[in-house]
């Protein structure tokens, strides 16, 4: 099976494995980080800025008036609330929701060097659309 | 015969399985003096067993566990589908790898379908976020009970042949090589319908954003049975657009601070040992059974949550 795998890996294009190993590492970084985080906040850690008790009585409210409840702001102003527990599990969220970004940047110099444009285009496109979707711009507010 | 006998007996602790978690939460959402911990912990064993028979089935996790999930569940759909985007999320970045190495994802696939899809997916998060809670269920019951007729309807080609590729499919160089591990042949697949294929991702991202669910049930057909890719190649690439586009639906979510992490938490780490246990069983189980048994459920699911919208079974 491992034969398999090595002589499978042997045929694929150079920079679909350099695109691989990083998504690799980006996701065991942000897989580890959303364990640790919850583990934290799980057992009592890292206090949270809505008591478990609380949030139980919450979590069926429409997010608007969770938010209300809560005093929990949107977009980034939560880093000002990362101090607790169950936002500073948002960290490692947004690690895995950004863990594609390195990957598609390490391609646009190996496309390049190909001469491959369109490829390096249609990635600096991807990565500009992942930081518009996490700047929040097209989504803060109500 | 023994055998028959044990076999029987796995489908049937199998069919428990998908079915016992939507039933148990069913029957305990009118139970509210129940402890805060109770609901993550069901939610992680949901997660887990859904996780198991997602695998054999060969759809996404996420497909299951939106609606079920929001039809069993005491959480708001709007946390629901952030949810349901991670745990897509998760699965698809951890498998990525793997699949990259192994020539079951092509990038070169990958890239433009997900570029079309991201952009499409972040304005299906939005407005299912926009959307009242009652349309969107009674939207997602009609989608998963099209997912339901198209499971049922949909074939499946081994290794299609793409006769003649497109220009756009010659020009972006859409081709690879895949190494059958079970058979050990060797496929030198090209692809087609290049143009049409990018409409329908882009159809593709809107719904997985608005609804946080998987959209593999339908990235296989459109790759396998339009463009031309080899079947195990279609399901590899699946997961890696997903990847990108539910990486880019989630930050809507984030941002909108409809994801909880006592919810998103336990699903993504239920479903990903769950996962793990499907891969091992996909051998032993007959996947034809257990996709029967999983349009059950989804047809279960769907209808509850079609009722939900309509305000008939609240």
């Amino acid at each position: 099976m491992k034969a398999t795998h090595t002589a499978a890996a042997g045929q694929q294009p150079s920079e679909q494995l350099r695109y691989a190993r990083w998504l690799d590492w980006g996701t065991r970084l942000g897989l580890l980080a959303l364990a640790g985080l919850f583990l934290a906040y799980g057992t009592g850690m890292l206090q949270p800025h809505v008591p478990h008790e609380r949030l139980a009585t919450l979590w069926s409210l429409p997010v608007a008036q969770f938010l209300a409840a809560t005093g929990l702001p949107t977009g980034w102003q939560w880093l000002q609330f990362a101090q607790h527990g169950d936002v500073a599990n948002l960290i490692g969220i947004c690690l895995l929701a950004s863990c594609s970004l390195p990957a598609l940047l390490a391609l646009v110099p190996a496309y390049l060097q190909r001469g491959e444009r369109v490829f390096a285009a249609i990635c600096l496109a991807e990565v500009a659309v992942l930081l518009l979707a996490a700047s929040g711009v097209l989504s803060v507010g109500h | 015969m023994l055998a028959t006998l044990r076999h029987r007996c796995l489908v049937a602790v199998v069919c428990l399985l998908v079915l016992a978690p939507a039933h148990a939460a069913d029957v305990l959402l009118t139970a509210n003096h129940l402890p805060w911990w109770f609901w993550p912990l069901a939610l992680f064993v949901t997660s887990f067993l859904i996780g198991i028979v997602a695998v054999p089935a060969g759809i996404g996790g996420g497909t299951l566990f939106v609606p079920i999930v929001a039809g069993f569940f005491p959480f708001h759909l709007d946390f629901v589908r952030g949810a349901g985007l991670l745990v897509a999320l998760a699965s698809a970045l951890a498998a990525g790898p793997m699949l990259l190495r192994g020539g079951l994802s092509s990038l070169r696939l990958t890239l433009p379908l997900a570029l079309l899809a991201s952009i499409s997916s972040i304005f299906g998060a939005m407005l299912g976020l926009t959307l009242p809670p009652a349309a969107i269920q009674l939207t997602l019951g009609l989608m998963v009970l099209g997912i339901v007729a198209l499971m049922l309807v949909s074939k499946k080609s081994e290794f299609p042949q793409a006769k003649r590729p497109d220009r756009w499919s010659d020009a972006l160089a859409i081709h690879g090589v895949f190494v059958d591990g079970a058979s050990g042949s060797t496929d030198h697949w090209r692809s087609h319908h290049t143009r049409l294929g990018l409409l329908l991702f882009a159809g593709i991202g809107l719904l997985g954003g608005m609804f946080g669910i998987g959209a593999g049930w339908a990235n296989v057909p459109a790759l396998n049975l339009l463009m031309g890719a080899p079947l195990k190649v279609s399901a590899g690439t699946s997961g890696l657009v997903l990847s990108l586009v539910d990486s880019s639906a989630a930050w809507v979510y984030v941002n909108k601070g409809a994801v909880l992490p006592m919810i998103a938490v336990p699903s993504v780490v239920g479903m990903m040992l769950g996962a793990k246990i499907g891969a091992r069983l996909l051998n032993v189980l007959k996947a034809t059974l257990i996709r029967k048994m999983v349009i059950s459920v989804l047809l279960f699911a769907g209808v509850r949550a079609l009722l939900k919208g309509l305000g008939v079974w609240v």
